[in-house]
């Protein structure tokens, strides 16, 4: 017969060993579930985490991980500081969209002005846009008790629909032939997040991404507040008790999670993704909450989990043109990968006995 | 005579600690059987044995000299085992009827069971209202359901672990007829305690029980307490002491305290008035449940109260955070070791910056000074014995006497001018315990207030000049503790609860 | 505009039938949080459920068939998270939402060839002279079977939870596991049965989307009304009854703003999109104040560790 059996105290080794475990046992499965898709499992895998960075076209490929790891990261982070704290964001999604929203709106108003300052003044408006998203659950969990969890989810929807609002109305391009989605911003210099240096993928978002770890890291290790954020989410009786003020630290938490995944939002506008339209999300909100867990809320496990993560995208969009993969399937498999960590997670705190105990 | 239960050889294992070691033992029926030992002794394992809640790595149990191993607690119930847990094993939102069908085998439907509940309890003088909710009712008359819930099982053998810590002590008489009566009646009652004064008073045997073996067996009224105690520690422990204590100014004043409860079935404040001056120790006894908890919130900041109520030296300090008022000198040590007053799953260390960076010094412009705290754990670690591999480990890891002594010595050794501490000593080993209470009286002697509140009588008897009690959320006037009868003590107390019930 | 095309009789029949698929999910999930376990994979439980039972309609022919199919989907999905939850004993918070990323993945991938499908058609109930009866006819007496069970459901939850002595237990390990485990009750059986319960029911819940009210497949059908069900839980403190009310409530907010885009109001269509979202949190609010209700063990992993 097996046993839990809890330990005294948490398994370093495990901690760092579970993710790479579930990585592996998502592999196994995830081939699986390639192969019952009729596809060659090997050689789905060897598409989405090979291809993309020793392939071929790996030139092309090896950029895009930091395009769309860096909005991951950014995200994440923020997500994990709460998520520490046991204050649960889940509507960055939603804050990502209106940071968009309102960091294009700016670059938008200036149009056709250029100066050095819209560029500047749009990143703040992004990170506004999505603090103030992410402060109608935290005031209202403070003043009232409700749900952070229900509330930010439910202003995901509101913003998608707020999205689509303003690709058809406020935002739509006036020379755009009545077609929904606003003017290119990469059309407009100013407002344009341009790559940093050429050919690498790097643009603002990515350093912003750099900053926010390092921010994370220093914070959580080094600094009180960031002790009271570990200690609430460990025993929040204890952190009242030591002189934590629960109010501050849901409204920090969630409106810097929101501020990051403002920004993420802005930097996607108005680089890669270049303009505001009905379709301009694509899950990084959600998917942030994967590498956050996936990273085990640590700053530098996130980076490497939000790359990780970021990898799985462009290798499953090669694999989808070119075996013809479902797009459904990389979702099915990030998804995945979340269940087998939360089942390892298990082995870091427990330790599993196989039989009886003998006496000691 | 055929023992209704004996036990042979009973051993059981934990990871690094074997809680019981080859235990025998005999229980005649309608005897009084007392199982004396300390904290971590083994006793609380040793009847979850017998009640089928754990099982035994060896050895073999007999009823009535059948072969009795009974898988689960249902097993065990339906062989005549009743059991009245320390903590009890209640459902606050549900009636009390409700409670006590979730403890029968096959419950009646619930209005013959009431009807049931009344003729037991008044057969046994124990008053209790089958529809109430279990949440609004006393800790006095929550054992009360437990007990009724045994009796309708009509139990051989009843087990009752620790039943008067929550008691006051004319509560504590009204259950020592109810068990005197059972027993008369042919019920066996294997009774847990380390209050030997209890034992005498009621015990036909003993057996007493030391890290987990068994170290002799005597006939309570027969021995002298000193003589039992002696068996239970295995050495003569000196009693806390100090010097002709000497009273300075006035430091703390606590006038007209009054806090709404937290929760549904919370406590308020009501009306709370008293002094402090500087090397008193005052005792704050009571029942749990009844205002101490939040007491100590409000005295530690934890919550905020109206403005002059709390004063230290003069100043009002009500409306300042737990850090203020811990710049000021106003320490506190919480009930709960793990999740209140530490963090199990944090070092040491990381429980040392806890509530010690503002006043060692552990932290400058909001950056945390990690070696300084790693020192201070280690200080504390040191002055008070408290043993661990290192200040890395996590606090979980401690032995409950050891966690104790840590978080008491962060306090002391942060020398506080006004040290609140709750329960300083619960679930602690006799050795730690003193250990706990000298520190507490040196700490008056260089001139501190102390608070302590605990619901351990004898411990509250033996450090405090003054003492008082609190009953459903009021402190009764404090009295200097210096010749304060046990009648006097239970009446502060609040007397026996919810018997005006029984005189309708 | 003209909102004099607004039948208040067929409104309020039809609101019957938006409410049902928020209805059958938040009764599943009271029973789930009553006995102490929060599963936000509503949502996921849903959607595959509304692809289960849509695929399995097509294949048979029976959309009877389908809801069994869409139950047995939601409830087999729910052991995902029971597993988890129970056996690991992960974060039930965290455990949920994998549980609907994973689902929103698993239906898109399941429902691929059968996007576009008709699904076959399920007829309301024929109740004879009943359904003749002016303005109480339409309203009471023209719906399918699956709205009549999903009202069966909220009465013998009530019954189940108030009068009987599994109901007792149920609400005994959600009040306070450890107590209940002391007594030698099995918390993590009954909390497993829960949970099963609950997807079973999510997932009905979801099918009942996709073949009663589109009725077709699209990926994201559910489109948050999984996370209403959550909520809904909340504003009915725990309670049958008043998630019954509660679901009317949004089902007539719902249809209410469906017939006002068809009603063709001056509200741009995406405003009237956000109400049902917008008045979730303005309940959620006004209704947070009182917890007391909530089950005392809500979302505490258990571990028997003696």
């Amino acid at each position: 017969m097996m046993r839990l059996e809890k330990r005294p105290q948490a398994s370093q080794g495990f901690a760092y060993a579970t993710p790479l475990l579930a990585v592996a046992a998502t592999f196994f499965f995830g081939g699986l579930l390639f192969a019952a898709l009729g596809k060659d499992p090997v050689e789905a895998i060897a598409t989405i985490f090979w291809q993309p960075l020793f392939g071929e076209f790996a030139f092309y490929y090896r950029p895009q991980l930091l395009v769309k790891g860096a909005p991951l990261v950014l995200i994440a982070v923020g997500l994990s500081l709460g998520f520490k704290a046991g204050i649960w964001n889940i509507g960055a999604e939603g804050q990502y969209i209106v940071g968009a929203i309102c960091g294009a709106a700016v670059g938008l108003a200036c149009y056709p002005a250029q100066s050095a300052l819209i560029f500047p003044a749009m990143v703040l408006a992004g990170a506004l846009g999505g603090w103030l998203w992410a402060m109608i659950p935290a005031v209202l969990k403070v003043r009232f008790g409700t749900n952070e969890i229900l509330v930010s989810l439910m202003l995901v929807y509101v913003a998608e629909q707020l999205l689509a609002s303003m690709s058809l109305g406020l935002l739509k391009n006036p020379e755009g032939y009545g077609f929904p989605g606003s003017r290119n911003l990469q059309q407009y210099p100013s407002a344009h997040n341009a790559e940093l240096i050429a050919g690498t993928g790097m643009h603002w978002g990515v350093v912003a991404a750099l900053i926010a770890v390092i921010f994370a890291y220093v914070l959580l290790a080094r600094h009180r507040l960031g002790f009271a954020i570990r200690v609430t989410g460990e025993a929040p009786r204890a952190a009242r008790f030591s002189g934590v003020r629960p109010v501050r630290l849901v409204l920090f938490c969630l409106g810097t999670s929101g501020a990051l995944a403002g920004l993420a939002g802005l930097f996607e506008v108005a680089g890669p993704a270049g303009q505001i339209s009905i379709d301009f999300n694509v899950g990084y909100g959600f998917t942030a909450i994967i590498v956050a867990f996936l990273g085990r809320l640590h700053p530098i496990g996130i980076v490497l989990a939000g790359l990780l993560m970021a990898l799985t995208y462009i290798g499953g969009d090669i694999a989808q043109s070119q075996m013809g993969l479902p797009a459904a399937a990389i979702q099915v498999f990030q998804g995945m990968l979340l269940f087998f960590l939360l089942a390892f997670d298990l082995l870091t705190h427990f330790r599993l006995r196989l039989g009886r105990t003998e006496a000691v | 005579m055929t023992p209704l239960l004996s036990l042979e050889g009973l051993t059981k294992a934990y990871p690094g600690v074997v809680a019981n070691d080859n235990v025998s033992l005999a229980i005649n029926p309608g005897e009084v059987h007392a199982l004396l030992g300390e904290n971590g002794a083994g006793k609380s394992t040793l009847v979850k044995m017998i009640y089928g809640l754990v099982k035994p790595d060896s050895g073999t149990m007999r009823m009535h000299g059948a072969p009795f191993a009974p898988p689960e607690p249902r097993a065990a119930r339906a062989a005549g085992v009743g059991m009245v847990f320390q903590h009890f094993s209640l459902f606050d939102a549900l009636s009390v009827a409700e409670n006590i069908a979730l403890g029968m085998e096959n419950a009646p439907k619930l209005r013959d069971l009431s009807r049931q509940i009344k003729a037991v309890s008044d057969t046994y003088g124990l008053p209790l209202a089958p529809d109430h909710l279990v949440g609004d009712l006393s800790a006095g008359e929550r054992q009360r359901v437990e007990i009724i819930r045994c009796l309708l099982q009509e139990p051989k053998l009843l087990i009752m672990d620790e039943p008067t810590s929550v008691l006051t002590p004319q509560e504590v008489e009204i259950l020592f007829k109810t068990l005197r009566k059972l027993s008369q009646e042919g019920t066996s009652i294997l009774y847990i305690s380390h209050k030997l004064e209890e034992i005498r008073a009621l015990c036909d045997s003993a057996t007493v029980l030391r890290l987990g073996q068994v170290v002799g067996t005597c006939i309570p009224r027969e021995t002298s307490a000193g003589d039992m105690a002696e068996m239970m520690v295995g050495k003569v422990l000196s009693v806390p002491s100090r010097a002709n204590p000497e009273f300075g100014a006035e430091l703390l004043s606590v006038t007209r305290l009054s806090l709404p409860p937290l929760s549904a079935f919370g406590m308020p404040l009501r009306d709370i008035s008293f002094t402090l001056r500087a090397g008193e120790i005052l005792g704050i006894g009571g029942v749990a449940g009844n205002g101490q908890d939040e007491l100590l919130s409000a005295l530690s900041g934890e919550r905020r109260t109206p403005p002059g109520a709390i004063a230290l030296e003069g100043a009002d300090i009500g409306a300042l955070e737990p850090n203020q008022r811990r710049a000021l000198g106003v320490l506190a040590a919480p009930e709960e070791r793990l999740g209140h007053a530490a963090v199990p799953n944090m070092s040491l260390t990381e429980n040392a910056m806890l509530t010690g960076a503002t006043r060692m010094g552990l932290e400058k412009n909001g950056f945390l000074n990690w070696g300084a705290a790693q020192d201070f754990a280690r200080e504390i670690i040191t002055a008070f014995d408290v043993r661990t591999p290192s200040a890395q480990n996590a606090a979980r890891a401690l032995s409950g006497g050891n966690l104790q002594k840590f978080v008491i010595g962060r306090e002391v050794l942060q020398d506080p001018k006004v040290l609140i501490v709750n329960q300083p000593t619960w679930g602690v080993d006799a050795s730690a315990a003193a250990a706990i209470r000298q520190a507490l009286l040196d700490l008056a002697t260089g001139g501190a207030a102390v608070i302590v509140i605990s619901q351990d009588l004898d411990e509250l008897m033996e450090i405090s000049d003054r003492f008082a009690a609190l009953n459903e959320g009021r402190l009764s006037e404090p009295r200097p503790a210096e010749g304060l009868s046990v009648e006097e003590i239970g009446m502060m107390m609040g007397g026996a609860h919810g018997m005006e019930v029984a005189h309708v | 505009m003209d909102i004099s095309v607004i039948n208040p009789i067929l409104l309020v029949a039809a609101l019957m039938g938006a409410a049902t698929p928020i209805l059958l999910a938040a009764t599943g999930e009271l029973v789930v949080e009553r006995a102490g376990v929060l599963n936000l994979g509503v949502e996921g439980m849903m959607i595959i459920g509304a692809i289960c039972g849509f695929a399995v309609a097509v294949e048979t022919g029976s959309p009877l068939t389908g809801f069994v199919a869409a139950a047995i989907g939601g409830a087999a999905l729910s052991l995902v998270f029971a597993f988890l939850t129970q056996v690991t004993l992960a974060n039930q918070v965290a455990s949920g939402l994998a549980l609907t990323l994973f689902g929103l993945g698993l239906s898109a991938l399941l429902g691929q060839s059968y996007v576009g499908v008709k699904p076959p058609k399920f007829d309301d109930l024929d109740l004879g002279a009943l359904g003749e009866i002016p303005v109480l006819g339409p309203i009471l007496f023209s719906h399918d079977i699956v709205l009549y069970f999903a009202l069966a459901l909220v009465a013998a939850v009530w019954l189940v939870l108030r009068f009987t002595r599994f109901g007792l237990l149920l609400r005994a390990v959600g009040e306070n596991h450890d107590a209940a485990h002391a007594l030698g009750y099995k918390v993590v059986r009954l909390r497993v049965l829960a949970i099963m319960f609950g997807g079973a029911c999510a997932g009905v819940g979801g099918a009942y989307i996709s073949l009663v009210r589109v009725p077709q497949w699209t990926e994201g059908m559910t489109a948050g009304v999984g996370w209403i069900a959550l909520a809904l839980v909340v504003f009915a403190s725990w309670k049958p009854w008043r998630v019954l009310l509660g679901a009317y409530l949004f089902g007539g907010i719902t249809q209410l703003q469906l017939n006002l885009q068809g009603a063709g109001v001056a509200i741009p269509v995406e405003y009237l999109a956000m109400s049902p979202y917008l008045i979730t949190i303005l309940v959620l609010v006004i209704l947070s104040a009182d917890k007391s209700a909530a089950p005392a063990s809500l979302g505490r992993s258990f571990h028997a560790s003696n």
